[in-house]
């Protein structure tokens, strides 16, 4: 939006002077002159020595006009141009002056955007910053362990206990209702396929069978990523905005063994339970689709799972669930550890726990099938 | 003789900064047993930066920190605790661990170093709270209590050791006056009853003149200590305009 011309004439009839008429109302809603435009109406009087205003029939006004006038007068010192701010009301007079009194002796280095390789070197250091966070952070929680069986550590057992009610029992009705609709999908899927060959029973095997190997494990480990990961990285990471992480170091506590121990451990504890139960669900799930839309006995169903679930496939499962529970904890913490002392570091912190926690379990459950199939298990 | 003339603490050619951006150099000044000595300056003048280097959580990148003559960044972590036991800290926002009640706030350094029954920390954690105001506040949590109270609660937990040294950063920050006056008053009794030797970083004068008896005066252009002493003689006697400015609010200008 640009303002009307007539609000501003400009008065070449006194030699070696511009007046400057200003009328009408000049407020932030109603847009401002474009500064260019004054440049250009000013430049072919190459001989302009001073700049006078008349106010006169000025009728409302707020910061546009003042910001208006700031750029003008800026721009003017810059051509040598004296600015008789005479005509102006008090009021804008008091503002301009103000801002152009110039509080701030130390202006902060200008932002260069950095040339490529710059760049490519920088983040290189990061990553190496990083990485050697990560195995600072994995070192001191070696220690603690060490100290926390050999009984030397600072631990508060009911700290342990919250923690894991909270992201354990805390949990249970997100594990059941998803675990269930993923067993539903599963056995869906699979039914239209097995249908093909009149071989609807060996859904009980399918979902079975990816329930407690991986699937039961993979969908826990990516909703406690969401729900207990982003909780630690963003209670730690208020902790270290709050000064209470200082306060454990001065107090000569270890934030690793105070902070961090008891949440590895309740979400090592906590993880396999929860999996065990998302298992249980997931394969109820397929016993409602199987039961319910294609007709199959229930108790028949539940004989092939039996059957086709094997112990190892159980155990398959809960390692999952175990360096899950270790992976989630750790990004958690680390992250919020390590969190900068703003809000938005705080939000940063636990979105990159998630991020970090969600890619790490997908690289394990590749990593652990792929060792599991070397081992013919 | 010689031990008890030996000052508390003591910074000598200390260099702050941080990457390759430096805050403060060459600072140096000694704190004298049952001194309350003042770190004052600007906003941004590196006040926070130079405690932090006092305390143990930035090291500083030359120079040397003596606790009673023991050199703290020369010393090895065990040594650095067995120091920092000896101090408590009151943080900006009281730092009180939010998971814990406020009497499990204060037991917390008492389990730990204190070696005692819960019994007897329970009593020690009632007289700590009552000494700063706050007696029949032990099982809330610090989220259920003003901000003023939170620096009182973080104050007896800094004082729950009986430290030598206590350190107070921005005390009236976020403090109503009469609060704030609480504070100081608080402050000087904690030295006066403790024999404690008190450090403030602040930038309120009139906690500055009710309390200190010593200071010095950080100075952000020069990244050095351009006066010390204390602050009211500082005000009559200084000769230094940046001096006079400070400690009148820029209502005096000082002899340039």
């Amino acid at each position: 939006m640009q303002m009307k011309a007539e609000n501003l004439f400009f008065d070449y009839s006194t030699p070696k002077t511009l007046r400057i008429k200003i009328s009408g109302n000049w407020q932030i809603a109603d847009g401002l002159p474009v500064e260019n435009d004054f440049s250009r109406r000013l430049s072919p009087q190459a001989d302009i020595k001073q700049i006078t205003f008349d106010a006169s029939g000025l009728g409302n006004w707020d910061s546009a006009l003042v910001a208006f006038l700031f750029q003008l007068i800026s721009s003017c010192a810059a051509k040598h141009i004296q600015v008789n701010q005479d005509g102006l009301p008090a009021g804008v007079r008091k503002l301009l002056a103000l801002a152009l009194a110039g509080h701030e002796k130390v202006s902060p280095p200008k932002a260069m955007p950095d040339p490529f390789l710059a760049m490519l070197g920088d983040r290189v250091i990061k990553a190496g910053v990083s990485l050697r966070e990560l195995l600072d952070f994995l070192g001191q929680i070696t220690v603690s362990f060490g100290r926390l069986i050999t009984g030397k550590a600072y631990f508060r057992g009911d700290d342990f206990l919250a923690i894991a009610q909270k992201c354990g029992a805390g949990a249970l009705g997100l594990v059941c209702l998803i675990s269930l609709l993923i067993g539903i999908v599963l056995a869906f899927i699979g039914a239209l396929q097995l249908k093909i060959f009149g071989a609807q029973i060996f859904i009980a095997d399918i979902v079975g069978i990816a329930m407690v190997r991986v699937m039961g494990a993979v969908m826990t480990g990516v909703l406690i990523s969401g729900r207990t990961g982003a909780s630690f990285a963003a209670e730690l990471g208020t902790m270290q905005v709050n000064d209470e992480i200082d306060a454990l170091k001065t107090m000569g506590v270890s934030p690793v063994e105070f902070l961090v121990m008891p949440r590895i451990l309740a979400l090592v504890v906590m993880m396999p339970l929860l999996t065990l139960y998302a298992n249980l669900m997931g394969i109820l799930g397929g016993l409602f689709v199987s039961a319910g839309v294609l007709g199959i006995n229930p108790v028949e169903y539940l004989h092939h799972t039996y059957d086709a679930v094997k112990l190892n496939y159980l155990w398959v499962g809960l390692i999952h669930s175990l360096v899950f529970g270790v992976i989630i904890a750790v990004c958690g913490c680390l992250r919020g550890i390590n969190c900068g002392r703003s809000a938005s570091a705080v939000g940063e912190a636990a979105t990159s726990a998630v991020v970090s926690a969600i890619t790490c379990i997908v690289i394990a459950t590749a990593i652990i099938t792929f060792v599991c199939q070397v081992l013919g298990v | 003789m010689e031990k008890s003339l030996r000052p508390v603490l003591e910074a000598r050619h200390l260099e702050l900064a941080y990457d390759d951006y430096i805050v403060m150099r060459d600072l140096n000044f000694s704190v004298n047993k049952s001194d309350i000595f003042i770190i004052m300056g600007g906003s941004g003048s590196g006040k926070s930066t130079l405690l932090k280097s006092l305390i143990g959580q930035k090291e500083p990148r030359k120079g040397m920190v003596f606790y009673s003559g023991r050199n703290f960044w020369q010393a090895g972590e065990v040594e650095q605790q067995r120091i920092m036991r000896g101090s408590g800290v009151l943080y900006q926002s009281g730092a009180l661990w939010s998971s814990l009640s406020l009497a499990e706030n204060i037991a917390l350094p008492l389990q730990l170093y204190s070696g005692l029954p819960a019994a007897q920390i329970r009593e020690i954690v009632l007289l700590k709270l009552a000494l700063v105001g706050l007696s029949g506040c032990a099982d809330f949590y610090p989220e259920e209590i003003s901000q003023g109270m939170r620096k009182r609660a973080g104050l007896a937990r800094a004082i729950a050791l009986d430290p030598e040294v206590i350190f107070f950063d921005e005390p009236s920050s976020g403090l109503d006056p009469l609060s704030a006056r609480a504070l100081d008053d608080l402050i000087l009794q904690l030295r006066d009853a403790l024999g404690a030797t008190i450090v403030v970083v602040t930038h309120e004068l009139a906690s500055i003149f009710a309390v200190g008896n010593n200071a010095v005066l950080l100075d952000a252009d020069s990244k050095s200590i351009i006066a010390s002493g204390a602050p009211k003689e500082l005000l009559t006697n200084s000769k230094d305009p940046r001096v006079i400015q400070f400690l009148t609010r820029g209502e005096k200008q000082g002899v340039a």
